[in-house]
């Protein structure tokens, strides 16, 4: 089996130790000893409130962390817990860590975890995010209850944002695999979920971990596989979602993980996606969506300079990837002032999907398409930014809902670049 | 008189009778080593095309921007183009094997410099296809780096990867071939001084603001400006 080779002989002889699981944390970490903590406390208060009878154990996959995560994550007591809550647990918590790689990489942890919830049998297998400082112990409850008693294989989490926050998930990802794989999920790519035992180890079986996007992407091709398998999917409202430093945070990496293992999935998946038509939404439990109207600070003159600096010196790269007629739409929309700004969803979703099929085709390097296409979400961000600056919650769900009916109404234009060859 | 012209015309007539019946058999088995040649050639062609696309050499090409810069020279495939060459250089060997039989004096010196001549010319094409490749992948790169990060000339700054690339692809092929190896040389040092002098000067008069301001934002940690949020993507 991979996990073989994958697990090291020390966790191993540590899995041994634990013996068969009911529930397993998996906690993926890299440097994170800043935010680990209210993590931890959260996750074992979860543990001791909800399931004080269950087997179980928190699993850490460290990437090779140098600020003593993985250590703070062994060590973390559960007495404060038990003074806190006042609840005892009926069995030993097991808290083991193991270092899969010298550096980060996303997919590998996640298959770390998986091969161990394998090993241990879990019933269910709870991943949270060590940047989730928002986290509320009753999160792992409901993440992990339809799994453990009402037979979900997967639990997709919807959180409470900032009406901006997760541009790139309302623009593209959550309107595209919706369209692509007629699945309502609000988080296609997560960083909080739950899945049963069965979906872990028939994922751990899939191809996806001999290509490279599998090991930077392989939530998003999770999420792929438990729409496109015979899984029973919800979703579960958690509540306010924990923003990274936001200046750090490359988008480039972002696209890469998400956009670029959606796109790969495609290519596998086109006998099923190509036969379905609209959607259906998914069991939810709790609020479909709850957003923030706080104020945020967005340099909006720098992402319109960033679109239509992109779209004038990419040209020659887009004359690849897009019809001539998306490219002229795209060059009028580079001329408009900031104040007049609007990319609309169609363009966008006909941008999108033609991206798409220059990736099936690899008219060039597919890192490059990825590439080239940071720009173009740059300009459709402002637009998003531009169309509900004083827009409310509703008017966001509106907004994004109307993305989402372009995405699904122009799926057969997609069907058509795909299978052109030119 | 008479006599003695028939006598000559009909001697005449017999060497060269005598000449074309020496020669023929030659004559035929160049054409027999022609006609096997082309055989071996095309099957050799079809065997390199196998090879190639076993290899998936049409996907790299298609990933590093080959086949484009192919199409836009109204070329075939790369896969193609390499079978193409392979039947090309096969077949001309087989046919100066062949003349080589007809023993024409002088001529076997010529075949035998162009068979020494070939693996350069081989090895020449292979590192410009490759030269070019490397230049069209990592000129694109550079482009789709530099818009990301908003750095202003971007297209500048890819152009000038791609010329230096080719240029050092170029005088890689001529050294090889052995063509104007000095000129070459001198050729390329010069461009490529020029191209960084050039940079040097660029970056030295018009970038000096933009290192102060670099500076300043690191060694000045008190007076730090307060920065507008990005949005997150997830």
């Amino acid at each position: 089996m991979a996990e073989e080779t994958l697990l090291t002989d020390d966790f191993l002889r540590q899995l041994i130790n634990v013996g068969e699981v009911d529930i397993l944390v998996g906690l993926p970490t890299h440097n994170n000893a800043k935010t680990i903590d209210p993590v931890i406390r959260a996750v074992q208060a979860g543990i001791l409130e909800c399931f004080p009878r269950e087997r179980v154990v928190i699993i850490n996959a460290d990437g090779g962390s140098q600020d003593g995560t993985p250590e703070r994550v062994t060590g973390a007591s559960i007495d404060d817990v038990w003074n806190v809550s006042k609840v005892y647990a009926l069995r030993t918590l097991h808290s083991i860590s193991t270092q899969y790689a010298r550096s980060p990489e996303p997919g590998t942890a996640l298959r770390t975890i998986l091969a161990a919830a394998d090993l241990l049998r879990a019933k269910a297998c709870v991943l949270v995010s060590p940047d989730s400082t928002t986290i509320e112990p009753d999160w792992l409850q409901r993440l992990v209850r339809p799994v453990y008693n009402d037979n979900f294989d997967m639990v997709s989490p919807i959180y409470r944002r900032q009406k901006f926050e997760g541009a790139l998930m309302r623009n593209l990802l959550y309107p595209m695999t919706r369209a692509i794989y007629g699945h309502r999920i609000r988080e296609p790519y997560a960083s909080e979920f739950a899945i049963s035992g069965r979906l872990a180890t028939d994922f751990l079986d899939k191809e996806i971990w001999n290509h490279d996007w599998g090991r930077i992407g392989a939530e998003i091709c999770l999420t792929v596989t438990a729409m496109t398998g015979k899984y029973r999917v919800c979703q579960a409202f958690l509540g306010t979602k924990a923003q990274p430093d936001r200046s750090a945070r490359d988008l480039l990496a972002a696209m890469r993980q998400t956009v670029g293992a959606l796109f790969s999935s495609l290519d596998s998946n086109f006998p099923l996606w190509s036969a379905i038509t609209g959607s259906q939404s998914v069991p939810t439990i709790g609020a479909l969506s709850e957003v923030m109207l706080e104020p945020v600070r967005v340099n909006r003159k720098q992402l319109w300079e960033m679109f239509a600096t992109g779209v004038a010196e990419l040209e020659p790269i887009f004359r690849s990837i897009l019809s001539a007629s998306t490219l002229s739409e795209l060059q009028r929309i580079a001329t408009l002032d900031v104040s007049d700004f609007h990319y609309p969803g169609d363009v966008w979703a006909k941008t999108v999907f033609e991206f798409a099929a220059s990736y099936h085709r690899s008219v060039i390097s597919r890192d490059h398409i990825v590439q080239a296409l940071v720009p173009l979400y740059r300009g459709r961000a402002l637009t998003f930014l531009v169309e509900n600056r004083e827009g409310s919650g509703e008017d966001i769900e509106r907004s994004v809902e109307s993305l989402c009916g372009e995405f699904e109404r122009l799926k057969p234009y997609l069907l058509e670049v795909w299978a052109d060859r030119k | 008189m008479r006599e003695i012209i028939i006598t000559e015309l009909t001697q005449a007539s017999q060497e060269l009778a005598r000449g074309f019946a020496h020669y023929l058999p030659r004559l035929i088995v160049m054409l027999i080593i022609a006609f096997v040649g082309w055989v071996i050639a095309y099957l050799l062609k079809l065997l390199v095309r196998s090879i190639l696309r076993l290899t998936r050499l049409s996907k790299l090409s298609e990933n590093s921007g080959a086949t484009q810069l192919l199409k836009q020279a109204a070329l075939p495939s790369s896969t193609e183009l390499l079978s193409r060459f392979v039947f090309w250089v096969a077949w001309i060997g087989f046919i100066l094997l062949g003349v080589s039989v007809l023993g024409i004096v002088g001529l076997q010196e010529y075949i035998s410099r162009f068979f020494l001549f070939l693996p350069r010319l081989f090895v020449s094409l292979v590192i410009l296809f490759f030269g070019l490749l490397a230049a069209s992948f990592f000129s694109r790169a550079v482009l789709l780096a530099a818009v990301n990060a908003n750095f202003r000339s971007s297209r500048l700054l890819s152009i000038s990867i791609r010329i230096i690339i080719s240029i050092f692809a170029l005088s890689m092929v001529f050294e090889v071939l052995g063509v104007a190896e000095e000129t070459m040389l001198i050729a390329f040092g010069t461009a490529f001084g020029a191209v960084m002098l050039g940079l040097a000067i660029a970056f030295g008069l018009g970038g000096k603001d933009l290192a102060r301001e670099f500076l300043e934002r690191r060694l000045a940690t008190g007076k730090r400006e307060e920065k507008e949020d990005e949005l997150s993507p997830l």
